[in-house]
Order: C-alpha cells, then structure tokens, then sequence
C-alpha cells in the first residue's frame, strides 16, 4: 500500500512540476504578446471547458454515488437487534431518502444552470432581483418538511428516552480507562452502595462497592462480557470512574456518556440474541461489541466488551453461576462492618480447608481477619 | 451619522492621502496599522497554519488507511512521536487530531478567514479610509500571532500538545495523568486560546464599529454588499460567544491549577480518589457549545458574504433575494445562539432539554435552505464567467448543500444516538463548515488578489486548483459518509480491534489517498500566490468589472485607500446587466442622474436627493 502512495505522491509532484512549468510557458507567451486585456474578467477560452467540467463532474458524481453507495451497504450494521434500533433506523433511512432526493436535486440545478448559463457575448444576464412568491415557497416548503421531520424525531426521541418499564432488568455499567466493567444486582434484585472513593484495584474493589451496605454482598461484576437477556428491557446505569466515556452498542443502536460524578441511563430491548445473529450472518464468530465513543485518552481505541444477549433461561442460568465481588474477594471481608459480619460470611466460600493448602491459607486469613475485627 | 477616520482624526489633511510620509520597514510590514497590511498578515498566517494544520491531516489519514504502515520515514520530523517499530504514538496520533482541529477552526478559518476579509473588505467596501482604531486592528493581530507562537510552541513539548480532541472535554483535558497531553501541552493550549480570544474580541468591536460608523455618504445599511453583512453578523457572534469559551477556560484553569471543582466530580485515577466533588463535566460542555456552536457559523458567515459577492459578480447578475438573504443571515446569526445542545443530546443531559433543542437546530435549516435556492437562483438566466474564484465560489455552495442536509438527521435527537461521534459526524462539519468556508477564503483570494497585491493570480493553476481540490473533498467526504453510517468512531487510532469496524478497509485507502492528494493540491495555491504577488500580471483598476466601491481605488492602493475624495455611493452593489445599461455592470458610486437608460421610474425619483447625500458633512472631531 504504502508503494502505491508513494508512487501516486511522487506521479503528483511530477505533474505539478509539469503543470507549473506549462503555465509559465504560457504566462511568459503572454507577456511576449504585450498589452493588457481591456476586462481581465472576461470569459477566458477555458470558461467552456470549466462549464462542460461542472456538469460532467456532476453526472460522474451521480453515477459514483449511486454506484458507491450500493456497493458499500452491504458493508452497513446489519438490521438493528434492538425495538427502538429498528424505529431509529426507519427514520434515519426516511430522512436519508429525503435528503438525498435533495441533494440531487439542488445539485442538478447547480451543475446545470453552471453549464447552460456560461457565458457568451450574445447574451444578457437577466436583471432578475427578486421575487417574493418564490421565496415564499421555498421558505414553506423546507419548513414543512422540517416540521414533519421534527415531530417523528421527537416522538421517537421522548420513547427511547423515557422511564424504563418498571420490570427492567437493570445492569451498571462502569467505564475506565481503558475498559468496561459491569455489575449486577445478584440475587437480592438490589444494587449495593458504591461509593468512588471506596474504589481500590489493588484490594479487587474497583467499582467501590460499599460493603456497609448489605446489599453489595451478593453483588458480581464482570470485566469482559455483558449479558443480557434477550426480548426484555435492560436498562443500562451507565457510569465513569475518571474520564468521559461513552458506551456505544453499534448494533442495538445504543449510545450513552458516562460522565464521572453523573450516573446516566439508557435503556431498551435487545430482541435478537447472539446465537439467532450467528445463524442470521452465518459467522460463528459474531458477537456484540460494546464501543467507547468519547475520547478517553490513548486506549480510547481498544475499550472492547463484549455483549451477550442470551435466551432468558440461559441468561437466569448464567447467572446464578456467576460469584459475587465478595466471594472471589474474601479480603473484602474486613471492609464489612462487624454487625454485618455473619450476613457477608455466607458469601464467603470455605470450601473443605482441608483439601487446597492455598485456599486454607486464605480461609485463615479470613477467619483472623474477622477475629480481629 | 458621525464618521471618525482615523488619518482625519490624527490630524492629517482631509483629502490627498498617497502622498504618504516614508513609512520604515517596521512600521509599513510589521506593526502597521493599514488595514490592508494586517489583511494580508492574518491571510499568509492562516495559509501558514493551514498547511500544519493539512499536514497533520495527511499523518492520521495514513494512520487510519494503514494502521500497519511503518512510519519510520516521518521519524526526522516527528522524533520519538514515532516508535522503535515505526508505528505513530498513538497519544500523538489524539495530539494530532485535536491540532488539526483547533488550527483548522480557529486559526484558519476564524482568523484566516474573518481576520483577513473583514480586515481588507470594510473600510474599503464601506468607503472609509481604515479601521475605526488602527491601533486595536494591529493589536489583534499580533495578539493572535502570540497566540499561534504558544500553540505552535506546544507541538514541541516532551510530552506533547493538548490530546483530548479541540473539544477539550474535562475531566480527560484537566487532569495530567489521564492523558500526557494534559499537561504543559493544555496549559499552553488554554493560554493560547485565551489570548486568541482577546483578540478576536479587539477585531470584532472594530469590525462592528467600522460598518455602523464609518460607511461613505449614501451607504445606507440597505446599500452595503452581503460581505459587509456578513462579517457585521459574524463580528456580533464572535463578540457575543467568545467571551463564553473565555469563562470556561478559566474555570478549567482553576480546576487544573488552583483544585478547584467546577467540572470535575468522583474521579478516582491511576489507583487514587481524587477530593474533588460536586462538578460537572456537563457544564463545560454547555459553556464549550456557547461558543463552539456560534463559531461554526462564524466560520460560515464570512463564507456566505464572499461567495455571494463572488457568484453575483461573475453571474453578470444581481444576488437573488437581497433582502432574503440579509434576513436569512440574521435568523442563521439568532439561532446559532441557541442551539449549541444538539452536540449534547447524548451526553445524559435531561432528554427533555435534548427535545427544544432538536426543535431550535432544525429550524436553522430553514434560512440554510433559503440560501442556497437564492444562490442558485442567482446562476439562473446569468452570464456566467467561470474565474477561479467564482468555480471556488460554486464549489462551496455545493458542499454547503451536500454536507448542510445531514445536519438535519445529526439535528434529530433520535437519530444522532447512533451516529453521535462517528464518521458520519466527521463528513458532515468537514462539508458544511470546514471545505466550504475554505473553499470561501479561496475564492476570496482569488477575487480579491488584484486588490492586495496589484497583480492577477494565475487563472489556469487556479483551474487545476480548483479541479483537484473539488474532485478531492467530495472522493474525501462522500465515502466517509459510508464509514460513518456503518459505525465507525471518531477519535480511533484504529479500529481493527473491533469485528464490527473492522469493514471498510479499502473505503479508507480511498479517502485517505483523495485526502493526501487533496492536501498536495493546495500547493500548487501556495505556489500561485507567492508566485502572483511578486510577478504576476499586472492587474487593472476592476478587473472583474465589480461594482462594489473597493474596484474604485488605484491599482497601487496606499494609506487611506482613495487618493481624493471618498466616493459617495448611490445604489445598491448588485446592479449588473441592469436593462438599458451600456455596459453590464454599473458601480455604487455611479449616481442616478449619470444612468437615466437604465432607471426605473422609484429611481429616477430618488435623483433629487443626490445633492442631499453629496452636501453630507462628517464631523471628524472624536469626541470626549
């Protein structure tokens, strides 16, 4: 690639080299002529090709476009996996179509008025200042279109952005640099405090769940996958640890910041889950991806996670396999207030201390942990 | 109608001003006070920063086509930018992206484009000797020269210039360790832009004092050319918005310096809670868009008066809808205050909010639409003589079309979820704002050349110019709309990590090449200009047979503008190819009672009031 760059650049300064030199040629063939012209403006022998150019480039322009655009759609998100995703798509497909009837259009009269009108010495321009009935119309009719437009976009606009149903499945999502963590409510449906200035990566606490509060105990949280089931609301709490993020769900057509000291929300539908997708574009390999759109430092690129949408059982399966924060934390344990202490232990596993050494010195650790607490 | 110029008010004689007293080297290039001279220093600084700015473009476009490539053959310039195995920094590659942008946005086509047309047009379109203060005017631009010597300076630092997108959103831009750009490089960034904004004000208040104050006997605000309108809109939006951004770079100066909290809120960072509580990112971002949406249209504004100066005079044609456009221009100028939140719908700002502001940003399609019919209008039943700068003209009124109607998806809350911050965005404002305000300031150059240099640009290079530049945007925009729609973020070093943007490929080869050539292009521009100025074909008095009062000045323009008297004016500026008329064009200074073939019956009336006008006296006296 980098060869046909380089030849292409050096072909370019070639011909700028030739062009210049051409044109001084030409320059200097003037200068031997003498004289200025009367108008340097008139129309020079060139006006006619720059004409003819405008309307040939415009008709090239048509054909490449439409020929471009055919040929790239394939390339497009496929059909959105989401409720809301198809409604915005329709839309974004309808103000497509009005919008490119109106570039060609206005084009056209631009290319073609450019070649007809070029200049000759046998014509007149018209002296043709104004003319309010046109003005009208064309001030009319943008407006109406706008105001249809307008009046489908916010409709659509206070749906997708209305109180999610009170049956949501709610998700947290955290973003940091680089990466998306996620946290579920775990079997108590109800999501722990949190608090950022409990957040510690060392202690495996990185979303700074407030262990004072019951309720974070059965709380789990995953770095690399989030699954959600498919055909229910999920609403996405959407947070940041540092710096603005934003989580962009290409094909559920999903975009929300998340803004460090400010919990955002988004929620929808997913109705395709992962596997009908697979079978759907025939590629075992396909996944939902979860992007970041705000640019959040170097990595800003790399911020992939992945999306699963499982069937509801599978996805009620997956997880009541998951471990809380706690259980795979057991140091976390100290964080617990002592009146608590009895609650949190039964998320601590202490799985047969005779039979892992390793584990055993954990579990000790925890049981010293708590005496001298 | 009290008129202060500035020669009169110091004191000179009243009329005969080319016979100038030797001015010293300094004096006439450097710290002059010549509105014409500090014209063409805003124009070469912003050719200058325009080709850094090009430049940095051509780097991350080769980055996005061929994340792959070994860059080694750029370490000479870019240093330790370019790692061991030949791959660009990828912090440098943010750097170089919010470069790209700053330079472009403020430095070529605010000061560039504002600073050099308003600066050479109004005192000569509006009849006036200079600038209400000579002084200010240099000011300025020597404000902004220091505010380019920062931020150029910043590109040098160790750890980089400002890396967090010309938008510069907190927390990323306000604390160090979340980004190395943060540092010295924003510092210097800050300073810079609160400079700069020191002097767009001076140029601004100058601008809006020169058009009310100074304008010539019988140039009534209904007889000025749309340049002069535009740049008065545009001088009132600067004035108006700037002092906003100003606000909120110093809060984010006290955030970064002094602890505040004003933006930022729960941050732990690099294994730290931070103390600060109870900003808002937010805020910045509706302080940053009180400026940042206004500026685009004062990108855009100065681009509507030239080009409709450009097309009417080289159509052979009055502008369509004078008054129409004046008017469309003032509700564009109106609504740009107040749809700054369309850039916000998905920032978690209250989606109700989000609403009004859809309802506001696609009302401003309305006067958009209307200036391109009357342009268009305008071509209609013309004579049309294609110079290079009336094919530059008509390419912007293109890209202004084409890249002006996706705004109205973007302007659709509903539909800017999906495609907020992705390429489709990129295509949209690289159209509508960036190629077709610069293809404006081309145009204007290639204008109004005869008047700054007293010689004619190269017609035929500015044809080849033209051909690669407009063939080259469309190949750059039209595809990246694709890339866009399928998804793809901005902002992206690269996108193979992901499966869902890992299409496109070739797409991005292709506009990677147009851009590199497109870029290249602009040199064959450089080449004409410096080459015209020195030695190009003499230029004559109008040489585009314009009406508007500055083709009445002397080929060899000095100090004041006129020789004698300043002319009175008449007409309006568009009266080409009038019925009747000898000749297709009939100057504003040309009175009625000179044309009584061409009048019509309203203005064969308004012959007795031309005593009137001409026995206008100006009090020269400034007062206390």
């Amino acid at each position: 690639m980098i060869y046909i760059i380089a030849i292409l650049a050096i072909l370019f300064v070639v011909l700028t080299f030739k062009v210049i030199s051409q044109t001084r040629k030409i320059i200097n063939k003037n200068k031997a002529g003498g004289g200025e012209l009367p108008y340097q403006g008139a129309a020079d022998s060139a006006n006619n090709i720059n004409a003819a150019g405008l309307l040939v480039f415009w008709i090239l322009a048509v054909v490449g476009t439409t020929w471009s655009y055919l040929h790239y759609s394939q390339y497009f998100l496929p059909e959105a996996s989401s409720v809301h995703g198809r409604e915005t798509d329709f839309w974004f497909w309808f103000s497509m179509a009005i919008i490119t009837i109106a570039f060609f259009l206005v084009n056209t009269f631009l290319f073609l008025f450019s070649y007809i009108y070029r200049h000759s010495n046998k014509r007149r321009s018209a002296f043709y200042t104004h003319n309010n009935t046109l003005e009208i119309i064309w001030t009319t009719v943008p407006a109406v279109v706008m105001t249809g437009l307008v009046l489908s976009g916010l409709i659509v606009w206070s749906d997708i952005t209305g109180d999610a149903p009170e049956d949501a499945e709610v998700i947290e999502i955290t973003g940091r640099q680089f990466a998306w963590m996620v946290r579920y409510s775990g079997e108590d449906g109800k999501f722990g405090d949190a608090n950022y200035k409990l957040m510690d990566d060392g202690s495996g606490n990185p979303l700074g769940l407030d262990f004072a509060d019951p309720n974070s105990f059965d709380d789990f949280s995953n770095s690399t996958e989030l699954h959600i089931p498919k055909g229910k609301p999920v609403l996405l709490r959407i947070k940041a640890r540092d710096v603005l993020h934003s989580v962009f769900i290409p094909h559920m057509r999903v975009k929300m910041d998340a803004v460090p000291g400010m919990p955002t929300k988004f929620w929808f539908v997913a109705d395709k889950s992962t596997d009908e997708m697979k079978a759907a574009l025939n590629d075992t390999e396909f996944d939902y991806e979860i992007a970041c759109t705000e640019v959040c430092g170097k990595s800003h690129f790399g911020m992939r996670m992945v999306l699963k949408v499982d069937e509801p059982e599978e996805y009620e399966k997956w997880k009541r396999a998951q471990k809380p924060v706690l259980t795979l934390n057991p140091d976390l344990l100290v964080k617990v207030p002592e009146k608590l202490k009895a609650r949190a232990l039964k998320y601590i596993e202490v799985e047969a201390p005779a039979a892992a050494a390793p584990k055993d010195s954990t579990a000790t650790a925890v049981a010293a942990a708590v005496e001298t607490k | 109608m009290a008129a202060h110029s500035i020669a009169e008010g110091h004191g000179h004689a009243e009329h005969g001003h080319e016979e100038h007293h030797e001015q010293g080297f300094f004096s006439k290039y450097i710290f002059s006070l010549d509105h014409k001279t500090i014209a063409k220093q805003y124009l070469i600084s912003g050719i200058l920063w325009a080709v850094l700015g090009g430049l940095m473009s051509v780097i991350f476009r080769l980055q996005l086509a061929f994340p792959d490539m070994d860059m080694s053959f750029l370490k000479p310039v870019l240093g330790h930018w370019i790692n061991e195995s030949g791959k660009l920094d990828n912090n440098f590659y943010l750097a170089l992206v919010t470069m790209h942008g700053t330079i472009m946005v403020f430095f070529v086509l605010t000061a560039g484009l504002s600073g050099t047309f308003s600066n050479l047009l109004i005192p000569l379109q509006v009849g006036a000797r200079d600038m209400a203060s000579g002084f200010m005017n240099m000011i300025s631009y020597w404000l902004f020269f220091l505010a380019g010597v920062i931020m150029f300076t910043s590109l040098f630092l160790p750890h980089g210039p400002a890396g967090g997108g010309w938008v510069i959103y907190p927390p990323l831009s306000a604390l160090e360790e979340a980004n190395p750009g943060s540092g010295a490089g924003m510092t210097l960034w800050l300073v810079s832009m609160a400079i700069f904004i020191a002097s767009s004000l001076l140029g601004s208040i100058n601008y809006v004092t020169t058009i009310l104050n100074l304008r010539t006997r019988g140039m009534s605000m209904d007889k000025l050319p749309l340049t002069i309108w535009s740049f008065l809109f545009t001088a009132i939006l600067g004035i108006l918005s700037f002092p906003v951004l100003f606000s909120a770079a110093l809060l984010l100066i006290f955030d970064r310096s002094f602890g505040t909290s004003f933006y930022l809120s729960d941050i732990y960072i690099q294994g730290q809670a931070l103390p600060n509580q109870g900003g808002s990112p937010i805020l910045f971002q509706h302080l940053f868009w009180f400026l940042g949406h206004p500026e685009v249209y004062i990108v855009i504004l100065p681009a509507f008066g030239i080009s409709s100066e450009v097309i009417s005079t080289n159509s052979r044609k009055p502008i369509f809808g004078y008054k129409a456009m004046i008017l469309s221009m003032l509700g564009i100028m109106f609504l740009a205050f107040i749809v700054w939140a369309h850039h916000m719908f998905v920032t978690g700002m209250n989606p109700f909010l989000g609403s009004i502001f859809m309802l506001l940003t696609l009302i401003i399609a309305v006067p958009s639409a209307v200036k391109g019919f009357n342009y268009i209008t305008t071509l209609w039943r013309g004579n049309l003589i294609f110079t290079p700068a009336m094919l530059f003209a008509i390419g912007m009124v293109s890209f202004f079309v084409s890249g002006g109607l996706t705004g109205i998806i973007l302007g659709n809350a509903a539909l800017d979820i999906q495609l907020h911050d992705t390429y489709f965005v990129v295509a949209h404002f690289h159209l509508v704002m960036g190629s077709a305000a610069f293809f404006a300031m081309i145009a204007g150059v290639y204008h109004w050349f005869p008047k700054m240099y007293g010689r004619m640009m190269n017609s035929t290079l500015g044809y080849i110019h033209f051909w690669i530049s407009f063939i080259g945007v469309y190949m750059v925009f039209i595809p990246m709309h694709y890339v866009g729609i399928a998804g793809f973020p901005r902002r992206y070093y690269q996108w193979s990590g992901f499966k869902v943007f890992d299409t496109f490929a070739d797409l991005n080869i292709v506009i990677t090449v147009a851009a590199v050539i497109t870029v290249f292009a602009q040199f064959i521009f450089i080449y004409n200009f410096f080459y015209s100025m020195f030695k190009g074909k003499k230029a004559s008095a109008n040489p585009w047979k314009s009406n508007t009062l500055e083709w009445t000045t002397p080929v060899d323009l000095g100090h004041g503008n006129w020789p004698g008297e300043i002319p009175t004016v008449y007409r309006w500026p568009y009266d080409y190819s009038k019925p009747g008329a000898p000749d297709d064009f009939i100057p504003q200074n040309v009175p009625f009672s000179a044309t009584p073939e061409s009048n019509t019956p309203e203005e064969n009336d308004l012959i007795a009031k031309e005593k009137e006008i001409e026995n206008i006296k100006f009090d020269y006296s400034i007062p206390d």
